[in-house]
């Protein structure tokens, strides 16, 4: 009898949870079903729920009217470096601050935790005179050089460089490895997962950056999708169903690195919070 | 002996040293030229009064008085709070919410958690389009559903909710997820035990899972409120700051006195305040971590 109670409360329950998860991404769906439509379909009056017949046109005006490709490699090439040089250089900061003995260890580390609170906003207009005086306004080296240096990968993953106990450092070194080796040949395929973890979530979180690449590109040719996507949409006035298929462009990357890379993201994301 | 041994330590430590420089180099590079030089020349500018290019000259603390006396500037600082207020509570209760509909399902679970997370990897102006056209005033869903006609970020009243709304449905997920790893920790016999004591649901929620959570509740809260302080992105894309400076924040205070004001040095004196301000929260921050990481 009570079971029975708990379980049909328990159905009720997993109904009331569905529910509010469809609410949820339903923005996610309208934005989505607004691209598939015309212009005129997307103002009546009851809304239509299913976009159908589907329609093309917004994205086809979208790449006609938008430098939508060049976006598009500006921002890959922006997040992929980002992302390279930053795991890259993380990953031998942190090993050096887990593993190494030298002098100024404490100090770098004490640094890199004080960073780490340091809002990027505020330090947006220095960075932006900096930029200027070494004539990188605009360009790629700039979107992309003041990204690289995140203090948040190196403590990452110097926590989980300092879990490997230290006979696997020892016993590689005795058996004539140096560090170079046995970072990349033991330290880096043991952390494999939290590895991929930060890359996938710097990825991300470079290819949606939009502070910097706002302040520091000023041509239509050298702006990232997030940034120019909203340049666009107010061009283009009240035009919904082609605001949202450039939106359905921009966030296809990230929509899709999540979907599959889910539990890494995931991890990275906790990871990031503190918490292992 | 002892000379012997000293001879034999000291080349290795020299060749030690520089292959940690080898490794912790490239990062520091970085690091230093773009953080900490940075960091260094916001202090410097808001002691001057220079424009956006750096050309200026020293004038004290003239700045940071004259901030003193900003009603703008304390206008931005009550926006913020107003926008904290809507947000960091709120948001880490739908939070501990959805975790807790979550962890209770079994087949739906990766799908649910999905929905709940999805729009966070969203980029910003993702999110602010999908904001601008759910909420529009004439053709909103939202309106229709509701059959009113709030235009959320034209009326210097909803202007501020209508961001607040927008940033929990954007970042809620974050929060699920540190809630999800709280409660997946909570030892399940604990539950068990109760439940033979003769426990029900309301008492084991009560009296087991909230004292447990909650050093994933002040975590939670307090990244929050460092996250809160800097919104800038939503304000800048929905509202510009209006509609008659409803939504005029800090950070985005800064960012006029800088690029359209050209006021470099006045600029940089917000950008310390602020600094100052999420320092101290993050002090907070560190010490609930460390409480944690010595349990």
């Amino acid at each position: 009898m009570t079971r029975q109670r708990v379980s049909i409360l328990g159905l009720i329950c997993t109904i009331l949870t569905v529910f509010m998860a469809l609410a949820w991404i339903f923005p996610i769906y309208w934005i989505g079903s607004t691209a598939f439509k015309s212009e005129t379909d997307t103002i009546l009056v009851p809304p239509k729920l299913i976009p159908w017949p589907i329609d093309f046109e917004a994205f086809a005006y979208v790449i006609q009217n938008s430098p939508i490709f060049r976006w598009y490699f500006n921002t890959v090439l922006v997040s992929v470096s980002v992302s390279f040089f930053s795991i890259l250089f993380s990953l031998m900061c942190a090993y050096a601050l887990s593993r190494l003995e030298f002098n100024g260890k404490r100090l770098i580390y004490a640094g890199l935790l004080v960073g780490f609170m340091l809002p990027f906003g505020a330090l947006a207009i220095p960075l932006f005179m900096q930029m200027n005086s070494m004539n990188l306004v605009n360009s790629y080296l700039g979107v992309i050089l003041p990204q690289i240096a995140a203090p948040l990968s190196v403590i990452v993953f110097k926590q989980f460089f300092d879990d490997v106990p230290r006979d696997f450092r020892d016993a590689a070194l005795i058996d004539g490895a140096n560090d170079i080796q046995i970072l990349f040949g033991i330290y880096l395929p043991m952390n494999w997962s939290i590895t991929w973890a930060m890359s996938i979530i710097t990825f991300i979180g470079t290819w949606n950056n939009f502070l910097w690449p706002l302040i520091i590109t000023n041509s239509t040719q050298m702006l990232t999708i997030p940034v120019g996507m909203t340049q666009v949409q107010s061009a283009w006035g009240i035009a919904f169903a082609k605001t949202s298929a450039i939106a359905v462009l921009a966030s296809i990357p990230t929509a899709a690195a999540y979907l599959i890379f889910q539990k890494r993201v995931t991890q990275g994301v906790m990871a990031a919070a503190g918490l292992k | 002996m002892p000379p012997v041994e000293r001879n034999a330590r000291r080349p290795k430590f020299r060749k030690g040293w520089r292959i940690a420089w080898f490794f912790v180099g490239p990062f520091l590079f970085f690091y230093c030229l773009f953080l900490v030089y940075p960091a260094i020349q916001v202090a410097w500018l808001s002691l001057t009064n220079s424009d956006i290019a750096g050309q200026g000259r020293f004038i004290g603390l003239a700045n940071y008085l004259q901030l003193a006396r900003d009603a703008d500037f304390w206008a931005s600082v009550w926006h913020t709070i107003y926008f904290i207020l809507l947000t960091v509570v709120p948001n880490t209760l739908v939070g501990f919410l959805f975790a807790l509909l979550v962890v209770r399902l079994r087949r739906l679970r990766l799908a649910v958690l999905s929905a709940f997370f999805l729009p966070y990897i969203l980029p910003v102006s993702v999110v602010t389009t999908a904001s601008l056209w759910l909420l529009d005033a004439n053709f909103g869903i939202v309106n229709y559903l509701f059959s009113s006609q709030i235009a959320f970020f034209a009326d210097p009243f909803w202007a501020m909710p209508g961001v607040a709304m927008v940033t929990i449905w954007w970042t809620v997920g974050f929060n699920m997820l540190l809630f999800i790893a709280g409660l997946q920790n909570i030892p399940i016999d604990l539950y068990e035990a109760s439940a033979l004591d003769g426990a029900n649901t309301l008492q084991r929620f009560l009296f087991i899972t909230c004292p447990l959570i909650w050093p994933v509740t002040s975590l939670v809260l307090v990244l929050q409120l460092i996250l809160q302080f800097k919104i800038f992105d939503q304000v800048y894309l929905l509202t510009f700051g209006g509609p008659y400076n409803s939504t005029m924040v800090v950070l985005f205070y800064m960012y006029r006195e800088a690029f359209q004001q050209n006021r470099g040095g006045y600029a940089a004196a917000v950008a310390i305040v602020l600094v100052a301000v999420i320092i101290v929260v993050s002090a907070l921050q560190f010490k609930l971590l460390i409480r944690r990481r010595s349990r």
